[in-house]
């Protein structure tokens, strides 16, 4: 069966996100002065092959941790691993 | 060993910059150089291995993060294991944390800003292929050139880091003072370079490949190239 997951990847709180602070400093400039933190992190989304929706999460939980993220500076979090039956992402119609 | 000098292999990955720098160095002071593919599953019997600066498989997803899974790492792993002096030097650092060669990982510069320009380092152990024969407080210059070098790691981590010793270089003012003021990319606790438990992995941001020839510049990387080649024959000797 064909899956399509989505990962979110983030810095752990802790750590300074430069980025994020780049974005929060630049808010202000268009009127947003009512931000009080922004983060910047990455999202991933998965085509894959599995036998069934818990070995694809099974399987997506792996590469997360093995490979995604860098578990000394990132967290992860999978939002979704749900069947897919339509096109590749990359032919979906304008 | 050919020739009686101690061989220092350089590996070429794709986006690799400074590979050519090292093998020069490693000429200029003294060793044999030999160039490394990221595709070899043969270090050619070198007795040091540098993962030179650049920008490895385009930084995708994290920098040195794709690196780690070239052919060439397994090799580099268990020549580690072995004892062998490993150096990476910018993305090798890089690569050699993600790798989980050495503790922590780097992250962009607090500042947001790529910094390239020369500043001075602290050693702190003498105990790692780059530092032996020097003393604990020298100071060295050598320049960085680097987005992503800020050092971090897990709490936890980081005490082990501080409490065993594993700190090698530290950024700091010419007369050795570390302070904020001299932490170019905002590394925890002004870090530049780390070494592994055993003493014979080392990272560090800094390049002392281009701070060997007077005619370019400054040479503080004379005095870790110096360690490296020791380093190298006394595990020749040791064989």
């Amino acid at each position: 069966m064909k899956f399509v997951a989505h990962v979110e990847i983030s810095l752990k709180p802790g750590l300074l996100d430069p980025q994020g602070a780049a974005i929060g400093g630049a808010l202000p400039a268009l009127g947003w002065t009512n931000v009080a933190q922004v983060r910047v992190g990455k999202y991933v989304r998965l085509e894959l092959e599995s036998r069934d929706r818990d070995t694809a999460l099974a399987q997506v939980k792996e590469m997360a941790e093995r490979l995604l993220s860098n578990p000394v500076i990132e967290t992860f979090a999978i939002r979704d691993v749900s069947e897919h039956a339509g096109p590749a992402y990359e032919e979906a119609p304008a | 060993m050919s020739g009686g000098l101690p061989r220092i292999g350089v590996i070429t990955f794709p986006g690799s910059l400074d590979d050519r720098d090292a093998l020069r160095a490693v000429r200029f002071m003294g060793g044999e150089p030999v160039s490394l593919w990221h595709g070899d599953r043969d270090l050619r019997g070198v007795d040091a291995v540098i993962l030179p600066g650049g920008f490895s498989y385009g930084d995708y997803l994290r920098t040195g993060t794709i690196a780690r899974f070239a052919a060439v790492m397994e090799e580099v792993r268990s020549f580690a294991a072995g004892g062998g002096p490993v150096v990476g030097i910018c993305n090798g650092f890089q690569i050699l944390c993600e790798a989980g060669l050495l503790p922590g990982a780097l992250i962009r510069n607090r500042q947001l800003r790529f910094v390239c320009r020369w500043i001075d380092v602290r050693v702190e152990t003498t105990l790692s292929p780059l530092t032996g024969g020097l003393v604990p407080g020298d100071v060295l210059r050598v320049p960085v050139k680097h987005g992503e070098g800020q050092f971090v790691a897990r709490e936890d981590e980081l005490r082990r880091i501080e409490g065993e010793g594993l700190v090698v270089l530290r950024y700091c003012a010419p007369d050795g003072a570390v302070d904020d003021a001299h932490n170019v990319n905002g590394s925890t606790g002004s870090i530049a370079g780390v070494r592994n438990e055993g003493g014979n992995v080392v990272g560090l941001m800094p390049h002392p490949e281009h701070a060997v020839d007077p005619d370019v510049g400054a040479t503080g990387g004379q005095a870790m190239f110096v360690a490296l080649l020791e380093a190298a024959l006394e595990r020749v000797s040791a064989a």
